[in-house]
């Protein structure tokens, strides 16, 4: 169920101002694929066309192509609701639904799926999400408690759970621990790893030491002044744009001189 | 001042006067014992002054609909006023609350923005639209358009008793000064649950939507869970002010002292509307009785605020605040 994306000539504008230009990459199922690059440059709004989260802001738009295994996401009569139901998110502030307890968290998005399930099954699924997001041991005697009342990680461990629990093709990951303490992240970092083995997972971070830590492919957006509009510098395995990269550019971002 | 900063230790010990905190504080503290000083003296005044008629009435206040309160023998009751008001209430609610909160669901989500603007305009317009004008309308123009829709009702769903009507006359009803009242408390009731769907947040919404709920199952999951406590205190608020409303309620009712189910047939009556058209006819105990229906319908609204704070609070951790 993990599938491959590819990005072909994708051109992203805010209403008139071209926030990114001309992004093509691929990325591999199955694999951690991380988007680094200064403020501003764009990766954010890659991640967010490739599950068609970008139009929702009014008067966002984009131009190109996203396949996902080879069916374009944008092609005409393709439902963006359809397209998200197969492409989970995982936002940067962990946004759990705060009128839900934990259980129905979870089960947001199986709800949102029009057939019926036994109580059994569902039980089954918050279950199967919440250990997928190495949670059920902290939560499983308080499931009908808030999700807001868990701590910073476990709200983000339950965001991923909610998203994982439609059994998704793709996760997204936006900065998902950039709002969390380490020890928070390292369990957040240690579930990617997991994740990955049934997931394609792309995650956008500004931590490098954390890119290079959870990714096998790493791509490095840039935008060449403010105003200008991002582009994908390069997007090769991690081991090399962090020991050898290809360009200058990529260099000498990692290794602090800007950025 | 200079002192202060010329030694260090005085300006972290000693109390310091700061006059602007005390004043701030007097002024809060005072506010907040002064709205409870005024609900208190009203509550007592309306007591005070209801004492005499409960001793001068030979019927019994609570079930007795007739109201002659100077006569010799005083005969009254508020069964009439409460049923009439409770009735002209509820329709009204049944009519405006779906209605006030599909319209700010509408401005919120739904519409253009250049369309969403114009339309919260108009709609706070409405709600600064005097009583009276609501009244000559409903009067006017409201009633002799509603016989249509009372005499349909009676046709098609008489056989429910609230909708029979035996008179064939179709004005100066309940039901007609209900959808008046409805048309009062849809801009409040609007316009407040537009400024709580306003403040939803921002990644509640696109949470849900990046689970792949649509427009519709966003509002359901994030929206209207979120703004739940803010449309029972818009809807509450509403209802106060329809429990309360009363020149448009008079001019429209034919006051009629009985309790009737039949609310398309002319008649009824409210608390308010009651106060308003015999206060000035009326003798020393008739004043008292008038004011003692006010103290009933002074609690009624006490009564019903407290339920609603009672439900916004009952599921505080869930409340996303």
């Amino acid at each position: 169920m993990a599938k491959r994306i590819d990005v072909n000539n994708l051109n992203a504008y805010y209403g008139t101002f071209r926030a990114v230009a001309d992004v093509s990459l691929t990325i591999e199922p199955r694999s951690v694929t991380a988007f680094i690059g200064p403020s501003g440059c764009g990766k954010s709004t890659v991640l967010r066309s490739l599950n068609r989260m970008h139009e929702v802001i009014p008067g966002a738009r984009i131009e190109g192509s996203v396949a996902l295994d080879g069916e374009d996401i944008y092609g005409d009569g393709v439902d963006p609701v359809n397209v998200r139901r197969t492409i989970g998110m995982v936002f940067q502030r962990p946004n759990p639904f705060p009128t839900m307890s934990i259980q129905e968290n979870v089960l947001a998005g199986i709800k949102l799926d029009s057939g019926r399930k036994s109580k059994d099954e569902l039980s089954e699924i918050v279950e199967r999400s919440l250990r997928g997001a190495n949670l059920w041991n902290e939560v499983k005697d308080r499931l009908d408690r808030p999700g807001a009342g868990l701590s910073g990680g476990q709200q983000q461990r339950l965001c991923i759970a909610r998203a994982i629990a439609v059994q998704p093709d793709v996760l997204l990951m936006d900065e998902p621990c950039s709002a969390l303490d380490p020890i928070s992240t390292i369990a957040i970092e240690d579930l990617i790893h997991e994740l990955k083995n049934e997931y394609t997972i792309v995650i956008v971070t500004h931590n490098m030491q954390q890119a290079a830590r959870v990714s096998s492919s790493t791509a490095f957006f840039n935008l060449a002044a403010t105003g200008e509009p991002g582009r994908l510098v390069e997007i090769n395995p991690t081991d090399q744009v962090f020991s050898a990269p290809r360009e200058k550019a990529t260099e000498d971002y990692i290794s602090g001189r800007f950025g | 001042m200079n002192q202060g900063l010329s030694d260090p230790r005085s300006s972290i010990s000693g109390s310091a006067v700061r006059r602007g905190d005390q004043i701030f504080r007097l002024i809060t503290v005072g506010s907040g014992i002064l709205i409870l000083a005024l609900m208190t003296s009203i509550g007592i005044f309306l007591t005070w002054k209801a004492i005499p008629s409960f001793s001068h009435n030979s019927s019994n206040f609570f079930t007795e609909s007739k109201w002659f309160p100077d006569q010799s023998t005083p005969i009254f009751g508020i069964a009439a006023l409460a049923f009439g008001t409770f009735v002209a209430a509820l329709i009204a609610m049944i009519l405006a609350v779906p209605t006030g909160i599909g319209t700010a669901l509408f401005i919120t989500y739904y519409a253009p923005k250049k369309i969403a603007g114009a339309m919260a305009f108009f709609i706070d317009l409405l709600a600064a639209v005097p009583s009276i004008i609501f009244g000559l309308w409903g009067l006017q123009f409201l009633m002799p358009h509603m016989q249509g829709v009372a005499a349909w009702l009676d046709r098609y769903l008489g056989f429910i008793p609230i909708f029979q009507n035996r008179s064939d006359l179709y004005t100066k009803s309940l039901l007609i000064a209900g959808v008046v009242l409805a048309i009062m408390i849809l801009p409040t009731i609007s316009a407040i649950s537009r400024e709580v769907f306003n403040q939803v947040p921002r990644n509640h919404v696109e949470a849900a939507l990046a689970l792949g709920a649509t427009r519709w199952e966003m509002v359901r999951m994030a929206v209207l869970p979120f703004g739940r406590p803010g449309i029972i205190s818009a809807s509450m608020l509403g209802l106060g002010r329809a429990l309360g409303e009363t020149i448009a309620v008079a001019l429209i009712l034919s006051a009629v002292f009985e309790v009737n189910i039949h609310i398309s047939e002319p008649g009824g009556n409210t608390f308010a509307a009651n106060i308003a058209l015999k206060w000035n006819e009326a003798g020393p105990n008739g004043l008292s009785a008038l004011i003692a229906s006010g103290l009933v319908l002074f609690l009624i609204t006490l009564a019903v605020n407290s339920i609603a704070r009672g439900i916004i609070a009952r599921r505080k951790d869930f409340s996303g605040a």
